[in-house]
Protein backbone atom coordinates (compact mmCIF):
# COMPACT_ATOMS: atom_id res chain seq x y z
CA UNK A 1 0.00 0.00 0.00
CA UNK A 2 1.36 3.23 -1.03
CA UNK A 3 -0.26 7.29 0.31
CA UNK A 4 0.54 10.44 -1.70
CA UNK A 5 -1.00 13.34 -1.45
CA UNK A 6 -2.91 14.91 -4.27
CA UNK A 7 -2.06 17.76 -3.98
CA UNK A 8 -2.77 19.63 0.08
CA UNK A 9 -6.39 18.79 -0.21
CA UNK A 10 -6.62 15.12 -0.70
CA UNK A 11 -4.38 12.12 -0.67
CA UNK A 12 -4.75 8.92 -2.18
CA UNK A 13 -4.53 4.99 -0.66
CA UNK A 14 -3.43 3.21 -3.56
CA UNK A 15 -3.59 -0.66 -2.66
CA UNK A 16 -2.35 -1.49 -5.99
CA UNK A 17 -2.17 -0.37 -9.85
CA UNK A 18 -4.17 -3.35 -11.67
CA UNK A 19 -7.99 -4.26 -12.46
CA UNK A 20 -9.09 -6.52 -9.47
CA UNK A 21 -11.46 -8.01 -7.58
CA UNK A 22 -9.53 -7.93 -4.54
CA UNK A 23 -7.72 -4.36 -4.54
CA UNK A 24 -11.35 -3.25 -5.67
CA UNK A 25 -13.34 -4.60 -2.59
CA UNK A 26 -10.53 -2.89 -0.34
CA UNK A 27 -10.76 0.29 -1.97
CA UNK A 28 -14.81 0.37 -1.81
CA UNK A 29 -14.57 -1.01 1.73
CA UNK A 30 -12.64 1.50 3.03
CA UNK A 31 -14.18 4.35 1.46
CA UNK A 32 -17.52 3.28 2.57
CA UNK A 33 -15.92 3.07 6.16
CA UNK A 34 -14.61 6.78 5.55
CA UNK A 35 -18.05 8.17 4.80
CA UNK A 36 -19.91 6.43 7.40
CA UNK A 37 -17.36 7.72 9.74
CA UNK A 38 -16.05 11.12 8.50
CA UNK A 39 -13.11 12.04 10.31
CA UNK A 40 -13.11 15.77 11.37
CA UNK A 41 -12.08 17.71 8.46
CA UNK A 42 -13.08 14.88 6.15
CA UNK A 43 -14.48 15.91 2.69
CA UNK A 44 -15.16 13.21 1.09
CA UNK A 45 -13.65 9.33 -0.23
CA UNK A 46 -13.59 8.37 -3.68
CA UNK A 47 -13.11 4.69 -5.17
CA UNK A 48 -11.47 3.86 -8.21
CA UNK A 49 -10.07 0.46 -9.21
CA UNK A 50 -7.54 -0.02 -7.05
CA UNK A 51 -6.94 3.28 -5.23
CA UNK A 52 -9.35 5.61 -2.80
CA UNK A 53 -8.68 9.12 -2.99
CA UNK A 54 -9.74 11.32 0.59
CA UNK A 55 -10.30 14.91 -0.09
CA UNK A 56 -9.99 16.64 2.88
CA UNK A 57 -10.09 20.56 4.46
CA UNK A 58 -6.13 20.65 5.63
CA UNK A 59 -7.90 24.26 8.12
CA UNK A 60 -9.90 21.66 9.79
CA UNK A 61 -7.66 18.66 10.02
CA UNK A 62 -5.47 19.63 12.39
CA UNK A 63 -7.65 20.12 14.99
CA UNK A 64 -7.67 17.55 16.75
CA UNK A 65 -4.24 16.44 16.01
CA UNK A 66 -2.50 19.48 17.25
CA UNK A 67 0.98 17.19 17.62
CA UNK A 68 0.72 15.98 14.03
CA UNK A 69 3.67 18.16 11.67
CA UNK A 70 1.26 18.71 9.11
CA UNK A 71 -2.73 17.88 8.46
CA UNK A 72 -1.56 15.48 5.58
CA UNK A 73 1.11 13.35 7.94
CA UNK A 74 -2.47 13.35 10.46
CA UNK A 75 -4.84 12.18 7.99
CA UNK A 76 -2.22 9.36 6.70
CA UNK A 77 -1.53 8.27 10.34
CA UNK A 78 -5.80 7.74 10.24
CA UNK A 79 -5.72 6.04 7.27
CA UNK A 80 -2.93 3.26 8.20
CA UNK A 81 -4.68 2.87 11.24
CA UNK A 82 -7.65 2.33 9.88
CA UNK A 83 -6.73 0.50 7.39
CA UNK A 84 -5.20 -2.06 9.04
CA UNK A 85 -8.59 -2.37 11.65
CA UNK A 86 -11.33 -2.64 9.05
CA UNK A 87 -12.44 -5.89 7.56
CA UNK A 88 -11.58 -6.55 4.32
CA UNK A 89 -15.52 -7.01 3.03
CA UNK A 90 -17.70 -5.32 0.99
CA UNK A 91 -19.66 -3.01 3.37
CA UNK A 92 -22.97 -1.78 1.37
CA UNK A 93 -25.26 -4.93 0.68
CA UNK A 94 -24.16 -6.32 -2.87
CA UNK A 95 -26.86 -4.76 -5.48
CA UNK A 96 -27.55 -6.50 -8.70
CA UNK A 97 -29.15 -4.09 -10.96
CA UNK A 98 -30.63 -6.03 -14.60
CA UNK A 99 -30.45 -3.04 -17.41
CA UNK A 100 -31.97 -4.38 -20.60
CA UNK A 101 -30.49 -3.77 -23.80
CA UNK A 102 -31.32 -3.53 -27.32
CA UNK A 103 -29.27 -5.42 -29.48
CA UNK A 104 -29.72 -4.18 -33.45
CA UNK A 105 -27.98 -2.53 -36.48
CA UNK A 106 -29.15 0.48 -35.31
CA UNK A 107 -27.68 0.25 -31.67
CA UNK A 108 -24.73 -1.61 -32.07
CA UNK A 109 -23.00 -0.13 -34.53
CA UNK A 110 -19.25 -1.76 -33.33
CA UNK A 111 -20.82 -5.35 -33.25
CA UNK A 112 -18.66 -6.20 -36.59
CA UNK A 113 -16.02 -4.77 -35.17
CA UNK A 114 -16.14 -6.96 -32.14
CA UNK A 115 -17.25 -9.92 -34.31
CA UNK A 116 -13.83 -9.62 -36.57
CA UNK A 117 -12.06 -8.90 -33.31
CA UNK A 118 -12.78 -12.54 -31.48
CA UNK A 119 -13.42 -14.36 -35.40
CA UNK A 120 -16.66 -14.79 -33.74
CA UNK A 121 -20.73 -14.39 -35.30
CA UNK A 122 -22.68 -11.85 -33.79
CA UNK A 123 -24.63 -14.81 -31.60
CA UNK A 124 -21.71 -15.73 -29.86
CA UNK A 125 -20.51 -12.13 -29.07
CA UNK A 126 -23.99 -11.68 -28.12
CA UNK A 127 -24.09 -14.58 -25.98
CA UNK A 128 -20.50 -14.13 -24.43
CA UNK A 129 -21.67 -10.78 -23.63
CA UNK A 130 -24.93 -11.32 -21.57
CA UNK A 131 -23.23 -14.74 -20.15
CA UNK A 132 -21.45 -13.43 -17.43
CA UNK A 133 -22.37 -10.21 -14.80
CA UNK A 134 -20.23 -7.30 -14.86
CA UNK A 135 -19.04 -5.73 -11.13
CA UNK A 136 -19.38 -2.10 -11.53
CA UNK A 137 -15.28 -1.09 -10.33
CA UNK A 138 -15.48 2.50 -10.11
CA UNK A 139 -17.39 5.43 -12.10
CA UNK A 140 -15.95 8.97 -13.43
CA UNK A 141 -15.30 10.09 -17.34
CA UNK A 142 -18.63 11.57 -17.44
CA UNK A 143 -21.26 11.86 -13.97
CA UNK A 144 -22.47 8.19 -13.78
CA UNK A 145 -20.05 6.79 -16.00
CA UNK A 146 -19.84 3.21 -14.51
CA UNK A 147 -16.44 1.52 -15.80
CA UNK A 148 -17.18 -2.38 -15.51
CA UNK A 149 -15.72 -5.85 -15.90
CA UNK A 150 -14.32 -8.15 -17.41
CA UNK A 151 -15.78 -9.40 -20.51
CA UNK A 152 -14.80 -12.12 -22.27
CA UNK A 153 -11.40 -12.09 -23.88
CA UNK A 154 -12.26 -13.05 -27.00
CA UNK A 155 -14.95 -9.57 -26.74
CA UNK A 156 -12.21 -7.71 -25.39
CA UNK A 157 -12.00 -5.47 -28.77
CA UNK A 158 -9.68 -2.69 -28.06
CA UNK A 159 -10.90 1.62 -28.04
CA UNK A 160 -11.57 2.63 -31.92
CA UNK A 161 -8.95 4.41 -33.44
CA UNK A 162 -10.17 7.37 -33.68
CA UNK A 163 -12.63 8.13 -31.08
CA UNK A 164 -16.20 8.81 -32.38
CA UNK A 165 -17.52 12.63 -31.80
CA UNK A 166 -20.99 11.63 -30.18
CA UNK A 167 -22.72 8.12 -28.80
CA UNK A 168 -25.96 8.52 -27.98
CA UNK A 169 -26.54 8.08 -24.47
CA UNK A 170 -27.28 4.35 -23.09
CA UNK A 171 -24.68 3.24 -25.62
CA UNK A 172 -23.07 0.25 -24.07
CA UNK A 173 -19.46 -0.40 -24.85
CA UNK A 174 -16.84 -2.42 -24.74
CA UNK A 175 -12.79 -1.44 -24.33
CA UNK A 176 -10.37 -3.70 -23.68
CA UNK A 177 -11.33 -5.97 -21.25
CA UNK A 178 -13.84 -3.12 -19.90
CA UNK A 179 -17.80 -2.49 -20.41
CA UNK A 180 -19.61 0.72 -19.43
CA UNK A 181 -23.02 2.61 -20.72
CA UNK A 182 -22.83 6.14 -21.95
CA UNK A 183 -24.64 7.71 -19.32
CA UNK A 184 -25.17 10.89 -21.24
CA UNK A 185 -24.74 11.81 -25.30
CA UNK A 186 -20.58 12.35 -25.43
CA UNK A 187 -17.50 11.46 -27.74
CA UNK A 188 -16.29 7.94 -27.14
CA UNK A 189 -13.99 5.65 -27.84
CA UNK A 190 -15.66 2.13 -26.60
CA UNK A 191 -17.10 -0.30 -29.39
CA UNK A 192 -20.90 -0.21 -29.03
CA UNK A 193 -22.66 -3.26 -28.64
CA UNK A 194 -25.80 -2.19 -27.68
CA UNK A 195 -27.95 0.29 -25.93
CA UNK A 196 -30.45 1.13 -22.88
CA UNK A 197 -33.75 2.77 -22.46
CA UNK A 198 -33.00 2.77 -18.80
CA UNK A 199 -31.62 6.67 -17.70
CA UNK A 200 -28.29 6.08 -16.18
CA UNK A 201 -28.11 9.41 -14.97
CA UNK A 202 -30.72 11.79 -14.04
CA UNK A 203 -29.86 14.90 -12.63
CA UNK A 204 -34.09 15.51 -11.11
CA UNK A 205 -33.57 12.22 -9.43
CA UNK A 206 -32.85 12.17 -5.69
CA UNK A 207 -30.37 9.61 -6.61
CA UNK A 208 -29.22 10.84 -9.70
CA UNK A 209 -26.71 7.82 -10.67
CA UNK A 210 -28.17 4.21 -11.52
CA UNK A 211 -25.33 2.36 -10.17
CA UNK A 212 -22.96 2.93 -7.63
CA UNK A 213 -19.13 1.82 -7.08
CA UNK A 214 -19.10 -2.57 -6.27
CA UNK A 215 -22.96 -2.83 -7.93
CA UNK A 216 -22.89 -6.11 -9.75
CA UNK A 217 -24.93 -5.76 -13.26
CA UNK A 218 -26.86 -7.88 -15.03
CA UNK A 219 -27.59 -7.38 -18.62
CA UNK A 220 -30.28 -9.13 -20.51
CA UNK A 221 -31.67 -8.71 -24.62
CA UNK A 222 -35.35 -7.64 -25.48
CA UNK B 1 -36.43 41.47 -8.45
CA UNK B 2 -34.35 40.11 -11.20
CA UNK B 3 -31.05 40.10 -12.97
CA UNK B 4 -31.89 40.49 -16.45
CA UNK B 5 -29.38 39.00 -19.07
CA UNK B 6 -29.17 41.64 -21.90
CA UNK B 7 -26.75 39.71 -23.19
CA UNK B 8 -24.80 36.34 -22.55
CA UNK B 9 -20.79 36.84 -23.36
CA UNK B 10 -19.02 33.59 -24.39
CA UNK B 11 -19.12 31.58 -21.47
CA UNK B 12 -20.71 32.83 -18.38
CA UNK B 13 -21.80 30.41 -16.12
CA UNK B 14 -23.11 30.67 -12.12
CA UNK B 15 -19.99 29.09 -10.14
CA UNK B 16 -20.14 28.94 -5.95
CA UNK B 17 -17.09 27.15 -4.54
CA UNK B 18 -17.99 24.20 -5.68
CA UNK B 19 -19.76 20.39 -5.58
CA UNK B 20 -18.57 18.34 -3.15
CA UNK B 21 -19.86 14.89 -2.16
CA UNK B 22 -20.59 13.04 -5.49
CA UNK B 23 -16.86 12.51 -6.54
CA UNK B 24 -17.33 8.69 -6.43
CA UNK B 25 -20.61 8.92 -8.79
CA UNK B 26 -18.40 10.59 -11.81
CA UNK B 27 -19.77 14.15 -10.80
CA UNK B 28 -17.27 17.05 -10.98
CA UNK B 29 -16.95 19.67 -8.34
CA UNK B 30 -17.23 22.66 -11.12
CA UNK B 31 -17.11 25.93 -9.03
CA UNK B 32 -15.17 29.44 -9.24
CA UNK B 33 -11.57 28.67 -11.64
CA UNK B 34 -10.58 31.48 -9.69
CA UNK B 35 -11.98 31.13 -5.74
CA UNK B 36 -10.14 34.19 -4.21
CA UNK B 37 -11.63 36.34 -6.41
CA UNK B 38 -14.96 34.80 -6.00
CA UNK B 39 -14.40 35.14 -2.05
CA UNK B 40 -12.81 38.31 -1.88
CA UNK B 41 -15.67 40.08 -3.73
CA UNK B 42 -18.56 38.34 -1.75
CA UNK B 43 -16.63 39.82 1.19
CA UNK B 44 -16.73 42.90 0.01
CA UNK B 45 -20.51 42.79 0.01
CA UNK B 46 -20.71 41.43 3.44
CA UNK B 47 -21.72 37.76 1.91
CA UNK B 48 -20.83 34.51 2.61
CA UNK B 49 -17.44 33.75 0.63
CA UNK B 50 -18.87 30.40 -1.07
CA UNK B 51 -21.79 32.32 -2.13
CA UNK B 52 -22.54 31.90 -5.79
CA UNK B 53 -21.59 34.45 -8.43
CA UNK B 54 -21.50 34.97 -11.99
CA UNK B 55 -18.05 33.62 -13.72
CA UNK B 56 -17.52 35.45 -16.97
CA UNK B 57 -15.10 35.93 -20.31
CA UNK B 58 -14.09 38.32 -21.97
CA UNK B 59 -16.48 39.40 -23.96
CA UNK B 60 -18.37 39.51 -21.07
CA UNK B 61 -22.55 39.59 -20.43
CA UNK B 62 -24.49 42.40 -20.25
CA UNK B 63 -26.78 42.61 -17.36
CA UNK B 64 -29.73 44.88 -16.01
CA UNK B 65 -30.91 45.36 -12.35
CA UNK B 66 -34.32 45.02 -11.66
CA UNK B 67 -33.93 46.33 -8.52
CA UNK B 68 -31.92 48.43 -6.13
CA UNK B 69 -28.65 46.04 -5.36
CA UNK B 70 -24.90 46.24 -4.22
CA UNK B 71 -22.85 44.55 -6.53
CA UNK B 72 -18.61 43.82 -6.79
CA UNK B 73 -16.49 43.05 -9.63
CA UNK B 74 -13.71 41.23 -9.16
CA UNK B 75 -11.04 38.84 -11.10
CA UNK B 76 -9.85 39.43 -14.41
CA UNK B 77 -10.63 43.57 -15.00
CA UNK B 78 -13.06 43.28 -18.10
CA UNK B 79 -13.59 47.25 -17.41
CA UNK B 80 -17.25 47.03 -16.02
CA UNK B 81 -19.53 50.26 -16.35
CA UNK B 82 -22.44 50.82 -14.90
CA UNK B 83 -24.56 52.96 -16.94
CA UNK B 84 -21.91 54.97 -18.66
CA UNK B 85 -19.48 55.02 -15.04
CA UNK B 86 -16.65 52.93 -14.98
CA UNK B 87 -16.59 50.87 -12.08
CA UNK B 88 -12.87 50.32 -10.39
CA UNK B 89 -12.62 46.03 -10.48
CA UNK B 90 -12.19 45.41 -6.55
CA UNK B 91 -15.06 47.23 -5.21
CA UNK B 92 -18.47 47.04 -4.66
CA UNK B 93 -20.67 49.88 -6.02
CA UNK B 94 -24.92 50.34 -5.47
CA UNK B 95 -27.15 50.22 -9.29
CA UNK B 96 -30.20 51.20 -8.90
CA UNK B 97 -33.24 49.96 -10.18
CA UNK B 98 -32.75 49.60 -14.49
CA UNK B 99 -29.28 50.55 -14.28
CA UNK B 100 -27.09 48.37 -16.82
CA UNK B 101 -23.71 46.86 -16.06
CA UNK B 102 -21.42 45.88 -19.30
CA UNK B 103 -17.50 44.85 -19.64
CA UNK B 104 -16.00 47.44 -22.53
CA UNK B 105 -12.33 45.34 -22.76
CA UNK B 106 -9.90 43.14 -21.20
CA UNK B 107 -7.33 44.63 -18.84
CA UNK B 108 -5.68 41.88 -17.24
CA UNK B 109 -6.97 37.96 -16.76
CA UNK B 110 -9.35 36.05 -18.05
CA UNK B 111 -12.01 35.06 -16.02
CA UNK B 112 -14.30 37.79 -13.92
CA UNK B 113 -16.86 37.41 -11.49
CA UNK B 114 -19.75 39.74 -10.69
CA UNK B 115 -21.30 38.97 -7.16
CA UNK B 116 -24.79 40.65 -5.69
CA UNK B 117 -25.48 41.46 -2.07
CA UNK B 118 -27.09 39.11 -0.48
CA UNK B 119 -26.48 36.22 -3.20
CA UNK B 120 -28.59 34.75 -6.27
CA UNK B 121 -31.57 32.99 -6.05
CA UNK B 122 -30.58 29.19 -7.48
CA UNK B 123 -32.11 26.36 -6.48
CA UNK B 124 -28.85 23.92 -5.11
CA UNK B 125 -28.88 20.65 -6.61
CA UNK B 126 -25.81 18.20 -4.73
CA UNK B 127 -25.76 20.74 -2.05
CA UNK B 128 -24.19 23.24 -4.40
CA UNK B 129 -25.86 26.28 -6.93
CA UNK B 130 -22.53 25.60 -9.28
CA UNK B 131 -23.16 25.25 -13.00
CA UNK B 132 -22.22 21.54 -14.30
CA UNK B 133 -22.38 21.63 -18.10
CA UNK B 134 -21.32 17.72 -18.05
CA UNK B 135 -23.89 16.61 -16.54
CA UNK B 136 -26.77 19.40 -17.60
CA UNK B 137 -27.62 20.34 -13.81
CA UNK B 138 -26.96 23.56 -11.73
CA UNK B 139 -26.50 26.60 -12.11
CA UNK B 140 -29.53 28.06 -14.26
CA UNK B 141 -30.94 25.04 -16.31
CA UNK B 142 -27.15 23.20 -15.96
CA UNK B 143 -26.09 25.63 -18.88
CA UNK B 144 -24.57 28.77 -19.65
CA UNK B 145 -26.44 31.89 -18.91
CA UNK B 146 -28.55 32.96 -22.15
CA UNK B 147 -29.86 36.39 -23.37
CA UNK B 148 -33.50 36.66 -21.80
CA UNK B 149 -32.61 34.86 -18.95
CA UNK B 150 -33.54 36.27 -15.23
CA UNK B 151 -31.30 35.75 -12.13
CA UNK B 152 -33.29 36.53 -8.76
CA UNK B 153 -31.90 37.81 -5.78
CA UNK B 154 -31.68 36.36 -2.24
CA UNK B 155 -31.90 39.54 -0.69
CA UNK B 156 -31.03 42.57 -2.50
CA UNK B 157 -29.85 44.99 -0.23
CA UNK B 158 -27.35 48.02 -0.39
CA UNK B 159 -24.43 48.84 1.61
CA UNK B 160 -21.65 50.95 1.84
CA UNK B 161 -19.58 50.74 -1.48
CA UNK B 162 -16.02 49.70 -0.68
CA UNK B 163 -12.98 48.75 -2.15
CA UNK B 164 -10.52 46.34 -1.64
CA UNK B 165 -7.16 47.75 -0.48
CA UNK B 166 -3.77 47.49 -2.31
CA UNK B 167 -2.47 44.89 -0.14
CA UNK B 168 -5.14 42.60 -0.97
CA UNK B 169 -5.62 42.65 -4.27
CA UNK B 170 -4.70 39.65 -6.15
CA UNK B 171 -1.58 40.39 -8.82
CA UNK B 172 -2.15 38.33 -11.87
CA UNK B 173 0.67 38.16 -14.35
CA UNK B 174 0.64 36.45 -17.67
CA UNK B 175 3.72 34.03 -17.26
CA UNK B 176 3.07 33.23 -13.87
CA UNK B 177 5.60 30.57 -11.25
CA UNK B 178 2.75 28.37 -9.76
CA UNK B 179 3.61 26.27 -6.62
CA UNK B 180 3.24 22.51 -6.96
CA UNK B 181 3.10 19.26 -4.48
CA UNK B 182 5.10 16.16 -6.27
CA UNK B 183 3.03 14.30 -7.76
CA UNK B 184 2.92 10.07 -7.70
CA UNK B 185 4.97 9.54 -10.68
CA UNK B 186 6.94 12.67 -10.01
CA UNK B 187 10.27 10.53 -9.11
CA UNK B 188 9.81 8.22 -12.53
CA UNK B 189 10.37 11.75 -14.23
CA UNK B 190 13.93 11.50 -15.86
CA UNK B 191 16.68 13.55 -14.70
CA UNK B 192 16.14 15.58 -17.37
CA UNK B 193 12.73 15.95 -17.65
CA UNK B 194 12.96 17.25 -13.76
CA UNK B 195 15.16 20.02 -15.00
CA UNK B 196 12.85 20.60 -18.00
CA UNK B 197 9.35 20.75 -15.44
CA UNK B 198 11.02 22.79 -12.76
CA UNK B 199 13.03 24.96 -15.37
CA UNK B 200 11.09 25.56 -18.39
CA UNK B 201 8.04 27.72 -18.64
CA UNK B 202 5.21 26.06 -20.56
CA UNK B 203 2.90 27.96 -22.95
CA UNK B 204 -1.23 27.76 -22.55
CA UNK B 205 -2.39 26.41 -25.44
CA UNK B 206 -5.52 27.05 -27.81
CA UNK B 207 -7.28 23.80 -26.72
CA UNK B 208 -7.72 25.34 -23.03
CA UNK B 209 -10.90 25.47 -20.50
CA UNK B 210 -12.77 25.00 -18.23
CA UNK B 211 -12.40 21.38 -17.76
CA UNK B 212 -8.28 22.00 -18.69
CA UNK B 213 -4.94 23.99 -19.75
CA UNK B 214 -2.91 21.89 -22.16
CA UNK B 215 0.72 23.04 -22.41
CA UNK B 216 2.87 22.93 -24.44
CA UNK B 217 6.59 23.09 -24.17
CA UNK B 218 10.50 20.99 -24.45
CA UNK B 219 8.78 17.24 -23.98
CA UNK B 220 8.80 15.39 -20.68
CA UNK B 221 9.36 11.92 -20.07
CA UNK B 222 9.47 9.27 -17.71
CA UNK B 223 11.64 6.27 -16.71
CA UNK B 224 8.80 3.77 -16.70
CA UNK B 225 5.86 4.14 -18.55
CA UNK B 226 4.04 1.07 -17.07
CA UNK B 227 0.55 1.30 -17.61
CA UNK B 228 -1.95 3.22 -15.10
CA UNK B 229 -5.31 2.34 -14.03
CA UNK B 230 -7.79 5.02 -13.37
CA UNK B 231 -7.99 6.77 -10.07
CA UNK B 232 -8.62 10.52 -8.68
CA UNK B 233 -7.58 13.60 -10.09
CA UNK B 234 -8.48 16.86 -8.87
CA UNK B 235 -8.18 20.33 -9.42
CA UNK B 236 -4.74 21.47 -10.09
CA UNK B 237 -3.43 17.87 -11.43
CA UNK B 238 -0.92 17.87 -13.90
CA UNK B 239 -0.83 14.80 -16.21
CA UNK B 240 1.46 13.66 -18.92
CA UNK B 241 0.29 12.55 -22.13
CA UNK B 242 1.54 10.50 -24.32
CA UNK B 243 2.98 13.16 -26.51
CA UNK B 244 5.20 14.05 -23.52
CA UNK B 245 3.38 17.37 -23.10
CA UNK B 246 1.08 18.51 -19.71
CA UNK B 247 -2.36 19.28 -18.93
CA UNK B 248 -3.64 21.24 -15.69
CA UNK B 249 -6.95 19.84 -14.68
CA UNK B 250 -8.92 22.97 -14.01
CA UNK B 251 -12.48 23.17 -12.45
CA UNK B 252 -14.45 21.07 -14.66
CA UNK B 253 -12.08 18.40 -14.94
CA UNK B 254 -13.40 14.72 -15.22
CA UNK B 255 -12.66 13.30 -11.81
CA UNK B 256 -11.02 10.06 -12.81
CA UNK B 257 -8.19 9.91 -14.59
CA UNK B 258 -5.50 7.24 -16.21
CA UNK B 259 -2.60 9.69 -17.33
CA UNK B 260 0.79 9.68 -15.05
CA UNK B 261 0.30 12.34 -12.05
CA UNK B 262 3.40 14.56 -12.26
CA UNK B 263 2.39 17.15 -9.60
CA UNK B 264 -0.36 19.61 -8.14
CA UNK B 265 -0.50 22.96 -8.44
CA UNK B 266 -1.10 23.95 -4.63
CA UNK B 267 -4.66 25.62 -3.64
CA UNK B 268 -3.23 28.90 -3.20
CA UNK B 269 -1.41 29.34 -6.50
CA UNK B 270 -4.59 28.02 -8.34
CA UNK B 271 -6.18 31.13 -8.68
CA UNK B 272 -3.11 32.80 -10.72
CA UNK B 273 -3.61 29.32 -13.26
CA UNK B 274 -7.10 30.08 -13.20
CA UNK B 275 -6.98 34.03 -14.92
CA UNK B 276 -4.22 32.42 -17.83
CA UNK B 277 -5.18 32.24 -21.25
CA UNK B 278 -4.11 30.81 -24.85
CA UNK B 279 -1.13 32.33 -25.45
CA UNK B 280 -0.04 33.04 -22.09
CA UNK B 281 2.71 30.80 -19.99
CA UNK B 282 3.33 28.99 -16.94
CA UNK B 283 6.75 27.73 -14.58
CA UNK B 284 6.70 25.75 -11.86
CA UNK B 285 8.28 25.49 -8.57
CA UNK B 286 8.41 22.63 -6.37
CA UNK B 287 7.39 23.30 -2.84
CA UNK B 288 6.78 20.55 0.51
CA UNK B 289 3.49 19.80 1.76
CA UNK B 290 3.79 21.96 4.99
CA UNK B 291 5.04 25.06 2.88
CA UNK B 292 1.27 24.24 0.77
CA UNK B 293 -0.46 23.90 4.06
CA UNK B 294 1.30 27.12 5.63
CA UNK B 295 0.10 29.17 2.75
CA UNK B 296 -3.12 28.01 2.47
CA UNK B 297 -3.77 28.93 6.09
CA UNK B 298 -2.30 32.22 5.42
CA UNK B 299 -4.66 33.33 2.64
CA UNK B 300 -7.48 31.97 4.98
CA UNK B 301 -5.91 34.27 7.43
CA UNK B 302 -5.80 37.24 4.99
CA UNK B 303 -9.68 36.52 4.08
CA UNK B 304 -10.32 36.46 8.21
CA UNK B 305 -8.75 40.05 8.07
CA UNK B 306 -10.71 41.12 5.38
CA UNK B 307 -13.99 39.74 6.97
CA UNK B 308 -13.29 41.42 9.85
CA UNK B 309 -12.27 45.03 8.52
CA UNK B 310 -16.08 44.72 6.29
CA UNK B 311 -18.05 44.13 8.95
CA UNK B 312 -16.15 47.15 11.26
CA UNK B 313 -16.50 49.37 8.33
CA UNK B 314 -20.06 48.99 7.14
Amino acid sequence: MRIFPLGESALTVEFGNEISLELNRRSISLAAFLSANPFHGMVEAVPAYSSVTVFYDPLKVLRPHPQSSSSFAAVETMIREIVNRIEDTEINGRRIIEIPIHINEDSSPDMEAVCEFGGLDSKSVVDLFLGRNYRVYMLGFLPGFAYMGEVDERIAAPRLKTPRTKVPAGSVGIAGLQTGIYPLESPGGWNIIGRTDLKMFDAGSGEPCLLRPGDEVKFFAY
Amino acid sequence: MSLFVQKAGILTTIQDGGRTGSRSLGINPSGAMDRTAMSLINLLLGNNENEAVIEMHFPAGEFVFEVDCSFAVGGADLGAVLNGIEIANWSSAIARRGDSLRFTDRQNGNRAYLAVAGGFSIPEWLGSKSTNIAAGAGGIGGRRLQAGDRIGFLNPITCKTQRLGPTMTPKYNRFPTVRVIAGAEFDELTAISERTFLREGFKVTNESNRMGFRLSGMPISLLDTNRMVSAAVTFGTIQLLPDGQMIVLMADHQTAGGYPRIANVISADLPLLAQLGPGDGVGFRLVSIDEAEFLLARREKDLQFLRLGIRFNV
